[in-house]
């Protein structure tokens, strides 16, 4: 039995490398949506190492727990996910954004194995859980079903519609994660459309709110172990986390959200991840211009 | 290719000129303002400026309403959200009542960084053509850009623009006024006419230089107008070279093409051929891998071309 300790440690560190991956593929690939990515790193982490039940073998096991990234444009955290958890191959990451890859810029369901299905256009996600949610309850599955928003996403009416849904009709196999991360793509989520006070407005739709830092393991642990225990109402877990955190010259500002890296920025975005100088030497010498 | 403007490089320029000159002026953005570069406006006239966040639905509705107050309203965000997203909302309370109200649409076509299938907009033409009382315009480049702003700043009524992303040399003349309806013909020619617009005039007009390097002598017209369509140019098309060819940066069905074929199947008797999007789904890529991937490159488009006149075409043949 592996201790308390030892677990959280190994989620930070999947965590940290969920981030590098994220770097090197978006960093290598020319430009990407990097902010939104990293900030979802350890909710990724223990979602696939800890929380989810999952077959890596099997992706499309009937019982699976299913996940949906709403706000589609992070799916390099989530691609990067699916190759540490074993669903898709690790070597399928460098081809990021390439026109015939099955990781395309936004996810899509049918080309890529664990993608449950297909966003980019934003405010759809929870919709869709809501379905797998009702379809588990229909063929008395007990498989569970999370769903990843953004803060920013959050403006789109279809978001409320789907709250307003789920909450009367008591969904508790449902959870969604509100990545909290402050910035939308032009600026500030509280001058763009602020959402405050965010937990009230759940909680009068019907939603059990868990709120949480975003980058504490252990607090997400516990954060959706008290959702899994809710009984008779949907759960969201309002996680506050950091656009672009870990990639340091962008992190906390708007301008994380898209990014292009210079060979300077990559090596010393991978340096301060802890990446060893021939790691680092090789993302240098296979990344491309962003033409 | 260095000072060359995209068609977007002039939104905020010219929307601060409009709202100097006019104050009934109003932009409204759905969280997109730093990629439309609005954000000139927002800077210059933050009271006329309405930041709805990501709410496209909302926003269109919401420039309807401000419209009937007597406002110019300028609502923007990428095609594929304003035309998809938000469909039902342009066609109820903007073109269903007529109202004064300008959809402003980024990231025209398959142009849309490496964003791929979701933020690609095949359908948006279609779309917004199909619905009654709009007014449908792809400009060219930057120059027709500012022209059509203008237009739509001093007509009243819906009408959608739909705005290139990237640079693009000037092809209208320095004179040029838009007319809804018109079209400019950028190079003469009898042999076949090559309809087109928007951002693959580039490798429209170098596949008209390699065809005249063949003996064929294509006529490129620029059909920035796609409704209503310039008939009479299609006509003309149709009864001095008989054969047509159109090029979409959209799906065949709903495109120019469509439009083109309506005119030529009712009105005007040629032939037709279609190049476009063939009814798939879009990709993540660069322009340049777009552009080979959908086989929309100056040499695909000069074959298909060549492939449509046949084997036995000879230059100087009378329409057949
Ligand atoms: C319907 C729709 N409108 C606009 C966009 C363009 N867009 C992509 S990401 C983004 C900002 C998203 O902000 P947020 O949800 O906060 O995501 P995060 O900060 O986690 O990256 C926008 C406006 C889109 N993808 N979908
Ligand atoms: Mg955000």
């Amino acid at each position: 039995m592996e201790s308390e300790m030892e677990k959280i440690r190994k989620l930070e560190e999947i965590a940290n490398r969920i981030r590098i991956h994220v770097v090197k593929m978006i960093g290598c690939s020319g430009i990407g949506h990097a902010g939104g990515a990293v900030s979802m790193a350890e909710i990724l982490s223990v979602l696939y190492f800890q929380e989810m039940r999952l077959d890596p073998l099997r992706p499309d096991w009937d019982d699976r727990d299913r996940f949906i990234l709403s706000k589609g444009h992070g799916c390099p955290a989530l691609y990067a996910t699916l190759a540490e958890a074993g669903i898709i191959p690790m070597d399928l990451l460098p081809t990021l954004h390439e026109t015939e890859s099955p990781l395309q810029m936004h996810p899509e369901l049918g080309i890529c194995p664990g993608i449950e299905m297909s966003t980019g256009a934003l405010g759809q996600g929870l919709s869709a859980g809501i379905g797998m949610a009702l379809g588990a309850q229909w063929k008395r599955k007990d498989f569970r079903v999370y769903v990843l928003i953004g803060d920013g996403e959050s403006a789109e009416g279809q978001v409320w519609e789907a709250a307003m849904f789920a909450g009367h009709r008591r969904l508790d196999n449902l959870t969604a994660i509100l990545d909290y991360n402050r910035f939308s793509l032009t600026g500030r989520v509280e001058k763009v459309m602020p959402l405050e006070p965010l937990s009230d407005k759940w909680t009068a739709f019907g939603w059990h709110v868990v709120r949480v830092d975003g980058h504490s393991v252990t607090g997400l642990i516990q954060a959706f172990r008290l959702a899994r225990e809710e009984k008779g109402r949907p759960t969201l877990i309002v996680a506050d986390t950091i656009k672009g955190r870990g990639i340091s010259y962008v992190e906390n500002t708007a301008s994380s959200h898209s990014i292009s890296m210079t060979a300077t920025e990559l090596a010393g975005t991978l340096r301060e991840l802890g990446c060893s100088p021939g790691e680092i030497e090789h993302a240098v010498s296979v990344r491309k211009e962003y033409r | 290719m260095e000072n060359q403007l995209a068609p977007r490089d002039v939104l905020g320029q010219t929307l601060i000129e409009l709202a100097e000159e006019d104050s009934s002026i109003a932009v409204l953005d759905a969280d997109f303002c730093t990629a439309s570069k609005i954000t000139a406006f927002r800077d210059r006239f933050p009271d006329r400026f309405i930041q709805v966040g990501i709410a496209e639905q909302n926003m269109m509705s919401m420039a309807a309403g401000l419209s009937t107050v007597g406002f110019t309203c300028f609502a923007s965000t990428i095609c594929a959200f304003c035309s998809r997203r938000a469909c039902d909302q342009v066609m109820t309370s903007i073109a269903l009542p007529n109202l004064n109200v300008k959809i402003i649409g980024l990231y025209a076509g398959l142009f849309v960084g490496k964003n791929g299938a979701s933020h690609q907009s095949l359908e948006d033409i279609g779309i917004m053509r199909s619905m009654a009382n709009m007014t449908v315009v792809q400009p060219l480049d930057a120059r027709e850009t500012i022209q059509v702003l203008r237009y739509a700043a001093r007509h009243r009524g819906p009408m959608y623009m739909r705005i290139g992303r990237d640079p693009l040399p000037q092809y209208v003349p320095d004179d040029y006024v838009f007319r809804p309806g018109g079209s400019i013909t950028l190079r003469p020619g009898g042999d076949v006419a090559l309809l087109a617009y928007g951002d693959l005039m580039p490798q429209v007009m170098s596949a008209a230089e390699g065809l005249a390097s063949k003996g064929i002598q294509a006529r490129v017209v620029n059909m920035s107008s796609l409704k209503p369509i310039d008939e009479e140019a299609v006509r003309a098309a149709a009864r001095e070279t008989g054969r047509i060819v159109t090029v979409d940066n959209h799906n065949i069905f709903g495109g120019l093409g469509s439009a083109v074929a309506e005119v030529i199947a009712e009105k005007a008797p040629a032939r037709l051929r279609r190049i476009g999007v063939r009814d798939v789904f879009g990709k993540s890529g660069t322009n340049a891998e777009m552009l080979a991937r959908f086989h929309l490159r100056a040499d695909d488009i000069e074959k298909e071309v060549r492939d449509f006149l046949g084997p036995r075409f000879h230059a100087g043949n009378a329409p057949g």
